[in-house]
């Protein structure tokens, strides 16, 4: 066990766990922040997205220790009121089903966005393709990233 | 407007006095459920007024709906109260929609699969909906001294024409509570409908694209534990748990094992659990439970012969197990064996042996299909609390009502002492109606005496069996010198159940027709998977009927639409579990949005159709192959399912089905040696991602005033058929197995 402190959401936060425990596991059960999921714990869905730096990252796969003093974003702390315009398209084009892979889907496209501000069809692909959706709304991701990216313009 | 009689469903219409204070067990607030409809903030009024069992109105005129069947994705939560607020008459966005905690006292069906949830409810809420309107109109007529028949609404006000005279439904709520139920209440025309067939969005949007907690596995309570759990190999069971290394470790309460199950309870629906006997370790957190799984030493040993009761379709039926380590290779050689051997006679028209001597070209094909396991997003997982005089569940759970049966058996608590309250679920595909999870949880929870959540790893889901079958097929099919098709024979096989539907298309449209089956046993666990049977039998039909109309020499949509044809004016047989009409409806208006009889077109491209769960569905795959690899450009599908609730997510669920129909056509498999799952997270087993994903869909919906039926499995299976019809296109190549990636020796890594 150790003490480690972590900015997440733009808060200082600091939890007493064991240096190896991923970011995931520190956010859902010792943050009460839910909204980060648990899909496969080896890197291979990308249900666990956030942004560490700004940057996409699996945090099942990412040691608390090895946070230090980057920024840890959240699905939560993704806007302040749930209006970033990639949340706002994903709700103009309806692409939930049951909803589990989202926060990591939103997560991807919302970084991959910031770095690629009017990205091609392919790239949109490529971009999503580490972010399975087993209910399959493949087509509204793809059209709410460019939605989204078309409302930043 | 058409009458209807609503002492049907009395129980529906519990008084508002039975309501007060939200029931017996409804230990939480109702309020932290509820969801706006739409984006708006609605002020919650302080009071509400129940007029039914589904609906309350807050005196500013706030409505909120319940909805009572449980979430797994396909929207019933927002659709199955747009029928309630269609017939209401009332501004949608003045909806909160509350989801409803198991309660059949309350609501007819809270099971959701088999896509009947829209299907059985439709004339229940539309009668709800109605009543309540009704009840509103006797209070105004009441307090305005007009008769009732003379007030019409619109949007949540009550209007007398004659007078003038105007009211919200929240100004007449209280009154309208104390109104008798009528006997009598009229319903809308479907003309006249204005949230019916208009989109609306999620009404869970919200709080899922912001990370609300809405899953099971998202729950916390104070001082719960958490718990994940150990299972042996298939054929196996548990002989010895070394734990030394693991009770030190950080976090770890408890290391147990335990029985799911009494040996001597007879299983209702839905108990099939693949591992009677677990380890479970139990702890302070997830990553904790997680490690010391890892560290614990078990030994197994092979689990004996069993048999236990079980209810099935035709009664209780007997179930064996067999004991032994089953392998794919076996199974195929087995499957194989099997396939020559007689089997049961299903359904037999005319002289199917006498015509297949007589017939000028005769075809024979074999279709096979691997184990697939659901991998829903969201791992297995449930809440628990158990103490001596109740149980507390919050789950993903498609079958409440089973489940609670099996809770009341093993826990010895009677049925008002146990909640089941119903947790979004990410994704359940038939898996969760299999409450094995809730009993686990409730198992742990009481012999823990605490609150536990129990979580499956990743690991553990994908290798806990209850998945799709294995299946075979083989298909003869026999034409005349006209190459008219006189004779068909399906032999269909599995493990451990086939997948033939004897009364479905072809049989009645086929003069000679012959459908048999078989079974093999196993100690592998199989349970519903989106579309069950109809997720094989439909590719393997419908591409067999591809193969057979090229060797007639026919357009494959104008020999579908030829026997269609017999089927519907001079049908073969009695019951033909289909109607010709809507079915050849679909494959006309695929035609026509393909645009299928422009040649160009036409390479690369394949049509299927099927019907299951009361949903006719067409669609036309158009594929190419860029370095040895499919890629699908579009599918176009037809689909008649009567009204189109809410056409947008209709359109949504379409979609996925289509998609995950490629993805298992091409990748999904599951594969054992000695009763070892060979996959066991997702860099192992293949899911379909968004580069594999087509580049367009577009679903076409029959516009129809039929009743509503279900969207959640019917464009699953018939797409099997059209990707495999559409890769012949392409490559000239017939493929039989499934799943396709594997016969196109496509290299893994280049797709
Ligand atoms: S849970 Fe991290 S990638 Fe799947
Ligand atoms: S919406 Fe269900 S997994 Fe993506």
């Amino acid at each position: 066990m150790e003490k480690i402190s972590l900015n997440v959401n733009n808060k200082m936060v600091s939890v007493e766990v064991d240096p190896n425990t991923p970011v995931l596991w520190v956010l859902r059960d010792h943050l009460n922040l839910a909204g980060t999921k648990y899909g496969c714990g080896v890197a291979q869905c990308g249900a666990c997205t956030i942004h560490l730096d700004g940057e996409a990252t699996r945090s099942c796969i990412l040691p608390v220790s090895s946070v230090g003093d980057k920024k840890i974003t959240t699905i939560e702390g993704l806007s302040a009121q749930g209006d970033h315009p990639v949340q706002q398209a994903w709700l103009e084009h309806d692409v939930a089903q049951c909803g589990y892979c989202q926060a990591g889907q939103i997560m991807t496209a919302a970084a991959f966005l910031k770095k690629n501000p009017d990205p091609s069809d392919e790239e949109i692909v490529s971009a999503m393709n580490g972010n399975i959706c087993r209910c399959a709304t493949y087509m509204r991701i793809r059209q709410a990233i460019k939605t989204a990216a078309a409302a930043e313009k | 407007m058409k009458q209807v009689q609503t002492n049907l469903d009395r129980r529906s219409f519990l008084k508002a006095s039975a309501m007060a204070g939200g029931g017996l067990m409804l230990s939480f607030s109702w309020m932290a459920g509820c969801t706006p409809a739409e984006q708006s903030s609605l002020e919650i009024p302080e009071e509400w007024f129940a007029l039914n069992n589904y609906i309350k109105i807050g005196a500013n005129g706030v409505v909120s709906l319940m909805s009572s069947n449980p979430e797994f994705g396909s929207g019933v939560k927002t659709s199955m109260p747009m029928i309630l607020a269609e017939e209401l008459d009332v501004n949608w966005k003045n909806v909160l929609v509350e989801q409803a905690d198991f309660f059949p006292e309350r609501y007819d069906r809270q099971f959701t699969g088999g896509s009947q949830g829209i299907r059985l409810a439709w004339k229940p809420l539309r009668k709800a909906g109605a009543t309540a309107r009704q009840m509103l109109k006797e209070a105004a007529a009441k307090s305005w001294g007009v008769p009732a028949s003379e007030i019409s609404t619109e949007k949540g006000t009550l209007i007398h024409k004659g007078s003038g005279k105007k009211a919200g439904y929240g100004e007449m709520a209280s009154a309208a509570a104390a109104i008798p139920v009528p006997e009598e209440v009229s319903m809308k025309d479907i003309k006249d409908f204005s949230i019916i067939s208009h989109s609306k969005k999620n009404v869970d949007g919200k709080k899922i694209v912001t990370g609300q907690p809405l899953f099971g596995i998202d729950y916390k309570v104070e001082g719960m534990l958490i718990a994940t759990v150990i299972h042996p190999p298939f054929g196996m069971k548990i002989k010895s748990v070394d734990d030394s290394a693991v009770k030190s470790m950080p976090g770890v309460k408890e290391v147990l094992v335990i029985k799911t199950l009494e040996s001597d309870y007879e299983r209702n629906f839905f108990d099939t659990n693949a591992f009677n006997e677990l380890v479970v370790v139990a702890g302070n957190s997830t990553w904790e439970v997680i490690n010391a799984k890892k560290a614990l030493k078990i030994e197994y040993e092979i689990a004996p012969e069993e048999s236990f009761v079980m209810a099935g379709w035709g009664g209780k039926e007997t179930v064996k197990v067999p004991s032994g380590l089953e392998s794919s290779d076996g199974h195929r050689s087995k499957m194989a064996e099997m396939a020559k051997k007689n089997a049961k006679v299903l359904r037999r028209d005319g002289d199917p042996e006498g015509a297949f001597k007589k017939a000028v070209k005769v075809l024979e094909r074999s279709y096979t299909a691997p184990y697939l396991a659901h991998n829903c997003m969201e791992p297995v997982n449930c809440f628990a609390h158990v103490t001596a005089d109740k149980a507390e569940l919050y789950g993903p759970i498609q079958a409440p009502e089973f489940i609670m049966r099996t809770l009341q058996a093993r826990l010895g608590l009677p049925k008002e002492k146990i909640n089941i309250r119903l947790a979004r679920m990410g994704g359940g595909f038939g898996q969760r109606a299999y409450g094995h999870h809730m009993v686990e949880a409730a198992v742990i929870s009481q012999r823990l005496n605490a609150p536990v959540k129990m979580v499956y790893t990743r690991e553990e889901d994908m290798t806990n069996g209850i998945y799709r079958p294995t299946y075979t097929a083989t298909y003869r099919a026999g034409l005349d010198e006209n190459n008219n098709l006189i004779a068909f024979h399906v032999k269909g096989g599995g493990i451990p159940e086939h997948a033939v539907h004897a009364d479905r298309f072809p049989a009645g449209a086929v003069d000679h027709y012959l459908a048999e089956g078989w079974e093999i046993n196993s100690n592998i666990s199989i349970g519903a998977f989106r579309a069950p049977g109809s997720n094989f039998i439909a590719g393997a039909e419908q591409s067999f009927l591809d193969e057979v109309a090229e060797l007639a020499g026919k357009d494959p949509i104008e020999f579908r639409l030829e026997l269609l044809d017999r089927a519907l004016n001079n049908p073969v047989g009695k019951n033909n579990d289909y109607d010709a009409a809507r079915y050849a409806g679909v494959l006309k208006l695929v035609r026509e949005k393909s645009n299928w009889s422009d040649q160009q077109n036409s390479k690369g491209r394949g049509v299927a159709a099927y019907f299951c769960h009361n949903t006719y569905v067409a669609q036309v795959v158009d594929l190419r192959m860029e370095k040895n690899n499919p890629v699908v450009d579009k599918v176009i599908a037809a689909v008649d399912c009567g009204v189109v609730i809410n056409p947008d997510a209709a359109a949504n669920m379409g979609e996925g089905g289509i998609i995950d129909g490629i993805g298992n056509a091409l990748f999904g498999e599951m594969t054992f040696v000695d009763g070892v799952p060979q996959k066991n997270n997702f860099h192992q087993y293949r899911m379909i991602r968004q580069k594999e994903a087509p580049t367009s869909i577009d679903v076409h919906f029959v516009s129809s005033e039929e009743d509503p039926t279900g969207l959640g499995e019917p464009l699953f299976p018939p797409v099997f058929a059209a990707v495999a019809n559409a890769l012949y296109s392409a490559t000239g190549r017939r493929l039989y197995h499934q799943p396709f990636v594997n016969e196109l020796k496509l290299s893994k890594t280049s797709l």
